[in-house]
């Protein structure tokens, strides 16, 4: 049973020790939000490691994605109903991306087909949003696109085409921007080696960003003890009012 | 000057939110009103979520009533009898706003019912004091005296059963219309992260006919309470009271307002009210373009 088995897996195996492997690092583990975070710069970088030396000779491609928590969230629409804008048509997606950027070696629809896109999730237009509810395709794809755009302008959806540098052909590094409204959680960062539209290897490391020290305290204290913090909300600004008062009177 | 707010989750300018505070402390310490129906729309257009603005702009209103209270009770001007009443309202009233928000939020209709109370609120009583203003400064260059409104209270308010005697208001009337007058505050507070002085002040004047001399003072004690009410339920329910953009704003509108009192001594009344009319009915049709325009996001997005 034993060698039957070892038998089926040796080709397997053999493939595996053939394939090229990736090895890949992050400038941060770890990403702090103090008082004065107006956002990060994450360097993601590693090696691709080839079994047989002459293989790196061919040129591949990397991509890198990174990928915020999922959140289950619900999108409306405005439209304009008796003179006025407001919230009419809503669609509400399982699992969308918080915060979604892809750097590639060069623009991804080059690098492979829609179909592998769709598997990896490669690119904007193929996230899997999974939606809730059975609208028409064409009302779904309105909606997806509206949410992309709207991340993309609030810097939460980032693709940047050409922004991973390859140095030899076996050190990869890429530069992507967190932005200030980034969501906290744990990020996953994901490293593809591509060549001739075939995902080679991947690798994903994990990155987590929180909020620390008094943000920190701050955001939980709203969360878990918020009859205390609403009174020193309000202390805070009865003593201010009164503080500037009691200084008003003596000039 | 970059700062992290850490409920609002974005970095704001810190100086940009000061600056906010203390035009708005300037303006209500020039016209005594609490400013709320300007922050909130302020910290809007800057991009804070409304909620939190809603949140946080009353907590900056307590703040500005406070000194106002102390002031007004060295003078005696306020009706503590009046005030405990109305405060009572207020407290339903948030708690029935508290609820009316959750309501209109999950039907997604919070952001255009805050929009066109803004414009309904704001357009009437911005027209009426600019109606009123206007006849006075044109009466006081030719020289009339404008009589003064003979002091009564409303045939409604007459009507209403078990009266009590406010003495301080010079009044003999039924606590229920103080008391309905504070709940319609405390909902709108909880809506709209506004003090309501800019409705209270004229409904206890031309409604329950109250006499001048408390109208002011007992209209801020009761903002600071029902305020600090507002502040209390938002924290406990939507939890989007961001103390630091709190503190922001406090800082600048409590500087703001002490220069606002000082600067408001050198002008007219009519100007001011004539001043204050123009700026309420400003925000007014700005907020009812804003509803009409084709919004720039047609999107948005709520999680979880």
């Amino acid at each position: 049973m034993r060698r039957l088995l070892a038998l089926f897996l040796a080709p397997l195996l053999m493939a595996q020790a053939d394939a090229p492997k990736l090895v890949p690092d992050a400038s941060q583990r770890e990403i702090e939000i103090a008082y004065s975070f107006t956002g990060a710069d994450l360097l993601l970088f590693g090696a691709i490691l080839y079994p047989d030396a002459r293989a790196a000779e061919r040129p591949a491609d990397i991509v890198v994605v990174v990928k915020g928590p999922s959140q289950s969230v619900l999108m409306r629409e405005k439209q304009k109903v008796a003179g006025i804008w407001v919230n009419a048509d809503s669609m509400r997606y399982r699992s969308a991306p918080s915060f979604y950027a892809i750097a590639s070696s060069r623009p991804v629809e080059r690098i492979v087909d829609a179909r592998t896109r769709a598997i990896y999730e490669l690119g904007l237009d193929s996230l899997q949003l999974s939606p809730i509810g059975s609208e028409p395709q064409t009302v779904q794809d309105r909606f997806v696109r509206g949410l992309v755009e709207m991340r993309r302008r609030s810097g939460l959806f980032v693709e940047a085409p050409g922004a991973v540098e390859i140095t030899g052909g076996v050190l990869y590094r890429a530069r992507i921007a967190i932005p200030a409204r980034v969501p906290v959680g744990r990020f996953t960062a994901e490293t593809f080696l591509i060549r001739d539209g075939r995902v080679l290897a991947a690798a994903v490391r994990d990155i987590e960003i929180r909020k620390s020290g008094f943000e920190r305290f701050v955001a939980a204290a709203a969360q878990n003890h918020a009859i205390v913090y609403g009174l020193i909300a309000v202390f805070v600004s009865v003593a201010f009012g009164w503080g500037a008062g009691a200084l008003g009177r003596r000039f | 000057m970059d700062l992290y707010l850490p409920i609002a989750n974005l970095s704001v300018n810190a100086l940009v939110i000061v600056a906010l505070g203390f035009g708005v402390g300037w303006l209500s310490g020039m016209f005594g009103v609490g400013g709320g129906f300007l922050t909130t729309p302020l910290l809007i257009f800057y991009g804070i979520p409304p909620t939190v603005a809603a949140a946080s702009a009353a907590s900056q209103v307590t703040g500005a009533s406070v000194s106002g209270v102390f002031a007004h009770a060295r003078r005696k001007g306020v009706d503590y009898h009046m005030g405990g009443v109305m405060v009572a309202g207020g407290i339903v009233g948030s708690l029935i706003g508290a609820w009316l928000f959750e309501f209109l939020r999950a039907r997604g209709l919070i952001d255009t019912v805050i929009s066109i109370l803004y414009v309904f609120m704001l357009g009437s009583i911005g027209g009426l004091m600019l109606k009123e203003s206007l006849g006075a400064v044109r009466a006081g260059r030719r020289g009339q005296q404008v009589a003064a409104a003979r002091r009564r209270h409303h045939p409604l308010v007459a009507a209403l059963p078990f009266r009590w005697r406010f003495y301080r208001s010079g009044l003999y009337i039924s606590p229920l219309a103080p008391l309905i007058l504070g709940l319609v505050t405390g909902i709108l507070t909880m809506l709209l992260g506004v003090g309501g002085g800019f409705f209270m002040v004229p409904a206890m004047i031309y409604l329950l006919g109250m006499g001048t001399a408390v109208v002011v003072g007992t209209s801020l004690f009761q903002i600071l309470f029902t305020t600090a009410a507002a502040t209390m339920v938002h924290a406990t329910t939507t939890r989007a009271v961001d103390i630091v953009l709190a503190v922001l704003l406090l800082l600048g509108s409590v500087a703001g307002a002490q220069l606002g009192t000082r600067f408001a001594a050198r002008l007219k009344p009519e100007q001011l009210r004539l001043a204050l009319a123009l700026i309420v009915l400003a925000v007014a049709i700005r907020m009812a373009l804003g509803l009409g325009w084709r919004p720039g996001e047609l999107y948005s997005v709520e999680i979880g």
